[in-house]
Formats: structure tokens, sequence, C-alpha cells
């Protein structure tokens, strides 16, 4: 059966209210690799049974690169638009794909008139899993393999959740090991703060090499990431340590799904 | 006579430091409120909590165990020792000597022997920390912000507290001895179970060299102790006052969270009113001269919070060797962030004062002057420094208010910040696709599964 995902417009006409709106985030919605996230948090909502849906077209970035790079009026021009859009709508309860969505829609939205519940992917997940709702049979795949997580910083330091993507990965019964710099005091992937839209200024060493370093001394096969961002910065590092062949940068949703057998 | 003298001499000491620090205290207040206004005493339980947990409790202190151990040794020594600071003020005053000693009886004698242990606690600390800061390569000392003065400022500090508790223990030693030998004046108090080592040092002195010993020590300890008080507020040692004001007045929000700016907003309203022609909100009794900047270009321009974060930082570094940036070579250093601002509004204060109050400006800026667009556009905004500061000093804060000058009073980006600001207005995503293909993954997904 094809897996299909409604717009919340297509919902609204039906007369349905989704439990959720997926906040797809920009690339999660136009980069062909965080595109095959987007598609594992997709599957992995539609098997869990939670009825959602998406804006599509009537998604727009949320503001956060332009409020990071000091264009404040930018960014508060989007959010009156996708608040406009949401409280049209009447959301209450959002997911996203994206960190960096989350903090601005969590945090700093509410001030502008934008009041709603607001979860990242890997909490909303660690709940389903929690709750029954989503079955992971044994954790074939994973099982025993070494994995470690890098804590996006807008996910942690930000907003201080450390927890619920380690709980997630515990469910696959892999061999989960920290790196030296984790958690409070995990390093940047070095795309946060729009630098993902501008070259590195000069240094002696771009921030994700020096983060690949820190994956590569804890031997792990597979690097979970929870940010679309994290997870380009990590697989280029990756690359240039000339490691691709036997390390995988993969999202949470990505070894979810796969665990769940869903892809 | 002679102590009267004595009494005499000590109470202008007091007095002139007393002036001096109340009108260095002076001011830095007056510098602080240079600042922007941002409220910060919404939530007072939740302010206590923290300031209790981070500056009492020194919670972020020992995340990293040696330096932050030994801090504490030093800190509450500075505290407890000072118990024994207003002692020596109230026996300087009255000429008295020892005067808590009979009221607290045995509890004197413990109290006596904590600062002896104390006082040799801190000395090895210090000792350790100029060795840490002068001999070892950690990287964090040896920055280039951290040449000449801010490198001097750390090891007057600790040498004068080596010093101190030198002088400290040598009065007790000196006091014991007089006190064995009966000398008058001396009554039998005290316990020493540390600066009894240093007897064989002093016990071949006179009477009168003993005596000459005590007083000496006395007088170098309470003298030091006052030059210190009138040192600590030009140094980044004022951390001591000001870590728990900083702390009380800390960002509550999370780490993640950039406030929205209200001046924009307001604009923003407007544009979304709908109506082009929408006469702008009744204009206020008064309106200001001249509207107020977007984001920092100097130090007026940021908040007086970001202001007092300045004064209180002491340089330790932490926020630098967490920084990504700097890790990989950048230019950028978020103690030097920290550093060039107190620089600025220190010297704009002077200025002010020079020109009895008023600032008429000297062609400078901390933009610019002090701080360079390379070192800005550095931050990843991982709020490293934000976690690392033992104070909740938020250096981030003040890059990014220095973005939003750079951007929104000159326009000044780099060309592919631009790109990226004219995709998210004109496509709503910061590449050039197309919002239509947003939900292109959708039918992907449909078509795959």
């Amino acid at each position: 059966m094809a897996l299909t995902v409604p717009t919340l417009a297509d919902m609204n006409a039906r007369g349905e209210t989704p439990e959720v709106l997926f906040w797809v985030g920009c690339a999660g919605s136009f980069d062909d690799r965080a595109k095959r996230i987007t598609k594992a948090i997709a599957r992995i909502l539609h098997a869990a049974e939670v009825p959602f849906a998406v804006l599509g077209a009537e998604e727009s970035c949320t503001g956060d690169p332009a409020k990071r790079a000091g264009n404040e009026f930018l960014f508060q021009m989007q959010a009156a638009q996708n608040i406009a859009v949401l409280n049209g709508y009447g959301v209450k309860r959002i997911v996203t794909g994206c960190p960096h969505c989350f903090n601005t829609l969590k945090n700093e939205y509410p001030e502008l008139g934008g009041a709603y519940e607001v979860m990242h992917h890997t909490q909303f997940i660690q709940q389903l899993i929690a709750d029954g709702r989503l079955k992971i049979a044994d954790g074939q795949p994973f099982k025993g393999k070494r994995i470690t997580f890098h804590d996006p910083c807008y996910l942690g330091r930000g907003n201080g959740e450390y927890a619920a993507p380690r709980e997630a990965l515990a469910a696959l019964d892999a061999d989960l090991v920290e790196m030296r710099r984790c958690k409070k005091n995990g390093l940047c992937c070095g795309a946060g703060g729009a630098q993902m839209f501008k070259d590195a200024e000069k240094g002696n060493r771009e921030v994700n090499h020096e983060r690949t370093d820190d994956v590569l001394e804890t031997g792990a096969k597979v690097v979970a990431t929870g940010c679309p961002f994290c997870n380009t910065m990590m697989t280029d590092g990756i690359k240039n340590a000339e490691r691709e062949g036997d390390i995988e940068v993969k999202d949470i949703a990505e070894l979810i799904a796969e665990a769940a057998d869903l892809l | 006579m002679a102590h009267l003298i004595g009494q005499l001499t000590f109470l202008v000491l007091l007095g002139t430091a007393g002036f001096l620090f109340a009108r260095r205290i002076g001011q830095i207040r007056r510098n602080i409120n240079l600042g922007r206004d941002v409220n910060r005493s919404d939530r007072p339980k939740e302010r206590w909590a923290v300031m209790a947990k981070v500056a009492l409790g020194q919670s972020k202190m020992v995340v990293r165990p040696v330096a932050g151990i030994m801090h504490i040794v030093i800190y509450a020594g500075f505290i407890l020792i000072n118990i024994e600071v207003l002692e020596i003020l109230v026996d300087g005053l009255f000429g008295t000597h020892r005067i808590f000693a009979p009221f607290l009886g045995g509890f004197y004698n413990f109290l006596i022997a904590t600062f002896e242990w104390l006082a040799l606690g801190v000395l090895v600390a210090c000792v350790v920390f100029l060795v840490r800061r002068n001999l070892l390569p950690i990287a964090r000392f040896r920055s280039p912000e951290m040449k000449g003065w801010p490198k001097n400022d750390a090891n007057i500090i600790l040498a004068v507290e080596v010093l101190l508790m030198f002088a400290f223990l040598t009065m007790n030693a000196a006091d014991a001895l007089a006190q064995a030998r009966g000398l008058d004046h001396y009554i039998a108090a005290g316990s020493f179970p540390v600066s009894q080592w240093l007897h064989p040092l002093y016990d071949g002195l006179s009477n009168a060299g003993i005596v000459a010993l005590e007083r000496g020590a006395w007088w170098f300890h309470i003298v030091g102790i006052l030059a210190f008080l009138v040192y600590v507020p030009y140094s980044k040692h004022f951390h001591i006052f000001l870590a728990f004001p900083n702390t009380w007045y800390s960002d509550l929000t999370p780490a993640g969270n950039m406030d929205n700016m209200a001046a924009v907003k307001k604009e923003v309203d407007l544009m979304m009113s709908g109506d082009p022609f929408a006469a702008p909100a009744a204009p206020a009794e008064e309106t200001p001269a001249e509207p107020a900047p977007f984001g920092a270009k100097d130090v007026q321009d940021l908040t007086w919070k970001q202001l007092m974060e300045a004064y209180s930082c002491t340089e330790c570094g932490r926020c630098t060797s967490s920084c990504p940036a700097n890790a990989t070579g950048k230019l950028l250093s978020p103690r030097k962030i920290m550093m060039d601002t107190r620089d600025r509004v220190e010297e704009v204060g002077k200025a002010i004062q020079a020109a009895g109050g008023q600032w008429e400006g000297d062609g400078k800026s901390l933009l610019g002057h002090y701080i360079s667009e390379e070192e800005l556009w550095a931050c990843t905004s991982c709020q490293a420094c934000v976690e690392a500061c033992p104070i909740n000093i938020s250096p981030m804060g003040i890059i990014l208010d220095m973005r939003r000058s750079l951007i929104m009073e000159d326009s000044k980006a780099p060309e592919s910040i631009t790109a990226m600001f004219n995709n998210v207005e004109n496509n709503g995503a910061p590449w050039a696709f197309p919002a239509a293909d947003r939900g292109k993954w959708t039918d992907e997904l449909s078509a795959e599964s």
C-alpha cells in the first residue's frame, strides 16, 4: 500500500484534525540526503499509526538562519507568516525534523503569537517506543553494533535534551558509546549560526574534521545524528577521514526505521 | 600614645581604602548603566536558586575538577578568613588584641585553627595556579589576548594572596611565641596548628623582635587586604563580588533562545496588519530624538547585563577553550569578546567623566576598533561558551547582537549570507528551491512504498 502523506489543507478539507503536524524543515524538504531522514520519520509516524499531516508548500523557513546571521527583520517576517498559517489551522502540536526549527518554534515563536507544543523527532520517536506504539522486533541489524550519538547543539545545550535521543537509541540494543566531548560538552559540527550557508572563516582546520576525530576515537561504526545539518557535516568529516567505507552517518529516525523494518 | 597613633593611622587607612573602593564602584555602576535596559528581575525565586547554586555553590566550577576544587579552597578561604579580618578591623580601631577570644572561648580556638588550615590551602592553591599559568602548557592561558596586563593582573593577584596568607601565618606564629613568653598584651588565645611550623624560623628573636614581627605581619596583612580591596575593582578579579549579582541576573530562558527584538516586532506587526496605509500607532508624547540603532555597534547598544558580564569576567578562558571556532584556529575567542567589551566601556566611561558627564563620541566603536567582522562570522552559535562559563556569562549574546548591527545598520554580510537572505525572502528556504517543491518528497515516498 502506497504511503500517502496528507497536507494539513487536505485534512482540513476533509474535516479531520491530525494528532501532530510534522514540520519538515528546509533541509528535510530539499536536500536529497536529508529527504531520506524525512521519509524515515514519515514511515515511523505511519507505522505507529499517528495521524499526521505536513504543511507542504505552505511551510516556510522558520527564519532561524536569518536570525542568527543578524537579520531580525527577515526572521520576524518569516515567523509572522508561519504563525498566521499555523494559527489559521489551529495547530496545537508540532514534531520537527530539525533541532533548529524545533528551537525556534518552541522558544522564539510564542512571544510572537505562536504558542504550540513542539517536539523534536527524537523526543517523539522515543515516546512512541516507550508507549508501545512503535514496535522494534529485536533490533537485529544493530544488535551489539558500536554507535555513538552526536548531540545537536540546539537540542542538547540549547534545550537541555540529552536523554530522549539516547533512550530511543537504547531500543536498538546496540553498543552505545559516548564521545570524549558529549552532552553539555558536546562539540558543534560547525554548521550552526548560519555557518552552513557560508565558507568557514580562516583557520587551521574545519570544525567537522575536529569532531570526526572524536568519532574515530570511539571506534564507533555508526554516528547517530538528530539534525540534517550535523548529518551533512559528519558525513563530510567521515569522508575527509577516508572512513566512509566502514563508518555510517545516520539519523536516529533512520536507525529506528531500519530496526523496525520500515525501510 | 603609640597605641593611639596606631589606631588613628588604621582609621585613616581604612577610610581612604573605603573611599577609593566606593568611588571606583560608582564608576563601574555608571559604566554598566550606559547599557540598554532589559528586565532581569522576573522570577526572583529561580534567580536566588541560580545564584545559590552557581555562584555560592560553584556548581559550574567543578566541571573541571582540578581548577574547580582548588578554586573552592581559595573561595572558602577568602570568605572564612574574612571573619578573622573582621576581628583585625575591630582590634585595629579600638587598640584591642584578639577581641573575639574571650567571647567565643573554645570555639575561638577552633576558628583560628580552621583559618590556619584554610590559609595553608589557599597558599598551596595559589602556588599551583601560578605554576599552571606560567609554566604548564595550558593553551587557554597562552592565547593572544592573555599577553601583557591580563597576564600580569592574574599573577599579581596570586602573588599578593600568597604574601597575605604568609603574613597571616607569620602573625599567628609570632603571636603564639609572644603568648608562650607571657608578653604583655598577648592574651592566651587561639590554636595554631599550621603556623607552629614557622616557630623555628622566629624563635631566635628577642621579645621586642617577636612583638615587632607580630605587629609588622599584622599591619602587612591588613594594609595588604585594604590595598587588595582598592585594586580588585580595577582588575579582572572583581568577579569575587560581581559573580553574585551576575548569576542572579542570569538569562533564565533556554540557551538556544535568542531574544526577539521588540522594535522589529512593532514594524513587522504594522506591515502584517494588511493595511499599508495604516497610520503608525499614536506617536508617544515625547518622540525620542534618535531611534535606537538595531543591534550593537558600541557598548551603549548592549544591555546593562551584558556590560555587567564584561566586568564580571575573570578571564579564565573556559569559554575560549570550549569554542569550536577557536579550537580550529579561527580568530574568534569568546573571552576576548568579553575583555574587549570591558576595555571599551572603560574607555567610554573615562571619556564621559572627562567631558563632565557627556558622551561626545570618539570616532571609535566596539565593533570595528576592538572586535572584527571576521571574529563575529566565525561563531557557530553552539552555546558552548555559555555552557562553559562558571558564572553564566554569554559571549555569544554579544556576538549575535553585533551581527545584527552589521546586517541591519550597515548591510555588511559575506556574499553567501546575503544570498541566503534572498533565498529565504523569495523562496522561503535558505536555498534557491521553489516553495512548490517542498512536498515532492511525499510523492517520492508514495512511489517508493
